[in-house]
């Protein structure tokens, strides 16, 4: 009845409940790949648009201050953003990502989107992750055609694609094997979901929104000892998840590529700056990116981690001090095998004349050049497999190469 | 249009377990014909257990496994899965051998996927919300042992849903001469004193079953019953039991009627004398409580409180009795007076219990799981199919599943289904299948407005007019 489970049910019941890693301990050894070289892939997708304004801030752009106002980054505060360059700063609560970008294994890309032009969440996610020209065509998802169409014998081995959550995230679906694997004890609902639902509850159902406060309540009583520290969604999950990606990824006979997914992202409201709702998930991507790093230990090395959400969000901020649903964004590549140190931006500006549609950050760079490139490089794809069946209809983008290598 | 759809989702989750998305045929016509239609005494919901023929076949199973012939088999086979499943390179910890309550498990989880099937499955689903109704209103619990947890799909399946279109009485005297309530409620032990069996041991009478028989499945516990009423009634239970495995006569598990445990002579119940006829004095005494009008007032009473309102209105209630008194008690003719019922058409103030949740969130995102991955989710909110933590079994008040704690867990089990959900349609399109044009524009906004696909089911899955009816 089970049906979203491969093994078969004979299988099953020989092996017990325990899921995913005994399906895991079955898979056949594989010798180390030739030459040394074994690389990883992950592709971290971050649900709800992230404020790439905000992740890299364009801090010697003249318009930025003006358009941020409150919520603005600055290097000379209590709270410094931390430099990248002359231009770009990373922001405070990626400690960790500017230490890889000091030593050359991180960059960012700025002004990036994929070919998704409107404003829907799901329709930009599908894009994002189906690697279809548009939305709708969701039957597999880029991730899964690449291993697909890994070349035989080449670096990396036919090994099924990891996806990481409840459920397999649309970029991990298709014909090729997927694995499957979720902490033990799932992360809570967001408190995003919580902070909607209550706002619906109090429009709609009042003994509905009344037991919802208070249970939720009860919850950060339990989980902060009573303080208010620890507001904003849960990094904890995100680092589990992390650790436990990069265990199975570590191992010879685990998978080489992966995808995971964190939500919580779609900040319309009192977003904060230095600190604050937007920091504190920065703070958590930061942190799983640390703990892919720590886990991932003699192969981290030979990995490229790609940070990618569906699009980016309004330059202005709004009248809720939070950000609206925008265009174009920024994404990081972080690992051993990146040539880090850069942010590599076409920088479009930032006055009223140079936005897109005179609100959103315009795109100058597409995710799927990005991605391309990495993908000729790291993992030995060609061009043109690349773009007839991973991302479809784009040989007019070329790759974006030498990122990593 | 717009009325007749909204009226159609009013009903459909007030009387049913709310629409499946995308399918034509739980949508179609005119859902109050639909929920007539399915009261049927030819048609009585029905479940497949795959696994427990019988109530006998299980319990024999289960004495079984206490035996050495049967110890010695079961390592056996063990030893040889171990060695197949090793030769295939498969590994795994180490399985331990079969017990009582591995296999009671399995029987029952094999129940519990067998009624969320059949729920998740009935295009609309009247008849097995009454099976749930009646299953929980003559309330065992599956933790009171391993015997019982294993019959716990027979009970349903054999004693609830045959009667679910029928009389009350049959239902009564089949729930009470089905193994998994003597058990459950001590009968099986219970000796009247001046029996030959009670003359020979100082074990006695046992008032469980009678107790729970007046107080909640019959007359209810104001009905007018005294104590002196509840001791007949289990003096006239004695010897109502099943035949263990010492016994020489008759299938293991079965009922019988123990002769020496039977208290002898008459006995008076409720103002009325019943002779002392062996098994059939308790039952007609059964017959008899089945009748009493307190009982058709506390039976009219649960109804209304299930599917309409906390506090039932006075005048449904009244015409319910009214026609379980003059019918004798046909559940086909007072579960069609509910339904037709002008306050059946009224707006929704109660929440979907746990497991009615589970099912309708299942049939919204096009889902059928089994009891594997459900048991989880039921536990955490409370409602684990066949285990109340009392004879009364699980409430009908909405206000005992609205309260903080679970409502946030609710949300938390709504944000999981949601990702496992995989739907790929827009969670506004599904919301417009699911509960139609009569949602309120911010359940409409949230929804469109969610930042993931699963968060969009989530909303829609915790929205009012999801969880209300």
């Amino acid at each position: 009845m089970h049906c979203e489970d491969p093994i078969s049910p004979s299988r099953r019941r020989i092996l017990g409940g325990a899921g995913a890693f005994f399906a895991w301990s079955m898979a056949p050894r594989y010798a180390f790949a030739a030459g040394g070289r074994d690389p990883r892939f992950v592709v971290v997708v971050l649900r709800g648009a992230m404020d790439g304004m905000s992740a890299v801030a364009p801090v010697g752009d003249p318009d930025y201050v003006r358009l941020r106002e409150t919520i603005a980054l600055n290097t000379g505060t209590t709270t410094p953003a931390l430099p990248l360059d002359s231009f770009f700063a990373l922001h405070p609560a990626m400690p960790n990502v500017a230490r890889l970008y000091a030593a050359r294994q991180a960059l960012a890309l700025h002004a990036v989107a994929t070919g998704y032009r409107e404003r829907s969440h799901f329709d930009g996610q599908d894009v994002l992750e189906s690697g279809q020209p548009g939305p709708g065509l969701t039957r597999s998802g880029w991730l899964n055609r690449a291993l697909e169409n890994l070349p035989a014998g080449e670096r990396i081995e036919a090994r099924p694609v990891l996806g990481v959550g409840a459920s397999a995230p649309l970029i991990v679906r298709g014909q090729a094997p997927v694995i499957g694997w979720a902490p033990q004890a799932l992360p809570r609902a967001g408190e995003d979901l919580a902070s909607r639902l209550l706002g619906l509850y109090r429009h709609t159902d009042p003994a509905l929104a009344e037991a919802l406060a208070k249970g939720l309540d009860t919850d950060r009583l339990a989980m902060n000892g009573g303080g208010q520290a620890g507001r904003g969604n849960d990094p904890t999950g995100m680092r589990t998840i992390a650790e436990g990606a990069a265990k199975l990824m570590r191992a010879d006979a685990g998978p080489r590529i992966a995808a995971v997914a964190f939500e919580g992202w779609d900040t319309h409201a009192n977003q904060g700056g230095a600190t604050g709702q937007l920091a504190t998930r920065l703070a958590g991507l930061d942190g799983a990116l640390a703990a892919f790093e720590q886990g991932l230990g003699p192969v981290w090395k030979d990995t490229v981690i790609a940070v990618v959400t569906e699009f980016g969000r309004t330059a202005q901020i709004n009248g809720t001090v939070g950000s609206d649903h925008g265009t174009g964004t920024a994404m990081l590549l972080v690992g051993g095998a990146v040539r880090g140190g850069r942010v590599i931006a076409d920088w479009p500006g930032l006055k009223a004349s140079q936005l897109y549609q005179g609100r959103d950050l315009k795109p100058t760079a597409d995710v799927r050049a990005v991605l391309k490139g990495v993908m000729i490089d790291h993992l030995g794809l060609s061009a043109a497999i690349l773009a007839e069946k991973v991302f479809p209809e784009t040989s007019g983008i070329a790759p974006m190469r030498d990122l990593v290598g | 249009m717009a009325n007749a759809h909204a009226r159609n989702i009013l009903l459909v989750q007030r009387f049913g377990f709310g629409l499946r998305a995308g399918d034509a045929e739980s949508q179609a016509g005119d859902m109050r014909e639909r929920l007539l239609a399915e009261i049927d005494p030819k048609r009585p919901p029905q479940i497949h257990l795959p696994m427990s023929p019988s109530a006998n076949a299980v319990l024999a199973e289960v004495e079984e496994f206490r035996t050495e012939t049967r110890r010695k088999r079961d390592r056996t086979q063990l030893e040889d899965m171990r060695k197949a499943a090793e030769a295939e390179g498969m590994f795994g910890p180490p399985m331990p051998a079969p017990t009582p309550g591995m296999y009671g498990q399995a029987v029952y989880r094999d129940g519990v996927d067998a009624v969320i099937r059949a729920a998740c499955r009935t295009p609309v689903g009247l008849a097995e919300r009454l099976a749930w109704f009646w299953s929980n209103h003559f309330a065992i619990s599956v933790s009171k042992s391993t015997a019982v947890r294993a019959i716990a799909p027979d009970y349903e399946r054999t004693a609830i849903r045959p009667h679910v279109f029928g009389r009350f009485a049959d239902m009564l005297v089949a729930v009470t001469r089905h193994p998994a309530m003597l058990m459950f409620l001590d009968q099986r032990q219970s000796i009247g004193p001046n029996s030959r069996a009670g003359q020979r041991r100082a074990r006695g009478l046992n008032e469980n079953l009678a107790r729970e028989i007046l107080e909640l499945h019959t007359t209810g516990v104001d009905g007018g019953y005294t104590q002196g009423d509840v001791t007949s009634l289990a003096r006239m239970l004695t010897g109502w039991t099943i035949v263990g495995p010492a016994d020489e006569d008759g299938d293991i598990g079965t009922f019988t009627f123990n002769r020496n445990r039977h208290e002898p002579g008459p006995q008076t119940l409720l103002g009325r004398t019943y002779p002392d006829s062996g098994a059939g004095q308790a039952e007609a005494a059964l017959r008899d409580i089945a009748r009493h009008p307190s009982t058709a007032r506390f039976i009219a009473t649960k109804l209304v409180r299930h599917f309409i309102a906390d506090e039932p209105p006075p005048a449904l209630v009244a015409r319910l009795a009214e026609t379980f008194r003059t019918t004798d008690g046909d559940l086909a003719a007072v579960t069609r007076a509910l339904v037709e019922s002008a306050e059946a058409l009224a707006p929704p103030t109660k929440l979907r219990p746990p497991l009615e949740f589970i099912v309708a969130a299942l049939r919204a995102t096009s889902r059928e799981v089994g009891a594997p991955a459900l048991l989880g989710p039921m536990r955490a909110l409370a409602q684990v199919m066949w285990q109340p933590g009392g004879p009364n079994g699980f409430s009908d008040r909405t206000s005992a599943w609205l309260h903080p704690e679970a409502i946030k867990v609710r949300m938390e089990t709504s944000a999981q289904f949601a990702r496992q959900a995989q739907v790929q349609v827009n969670p506004s399109t599904l919301l417009d299948q699911v509960l139609g044009p009569a949602v309120s524009n911010d359940t409409r906004q949230a929804v469109a407005r969610a930042e993931s696909r699963a968060q969009g089911i989530a909303l829609l899955l915790m929205s009012p007019e999801f969880q209300r009816r």
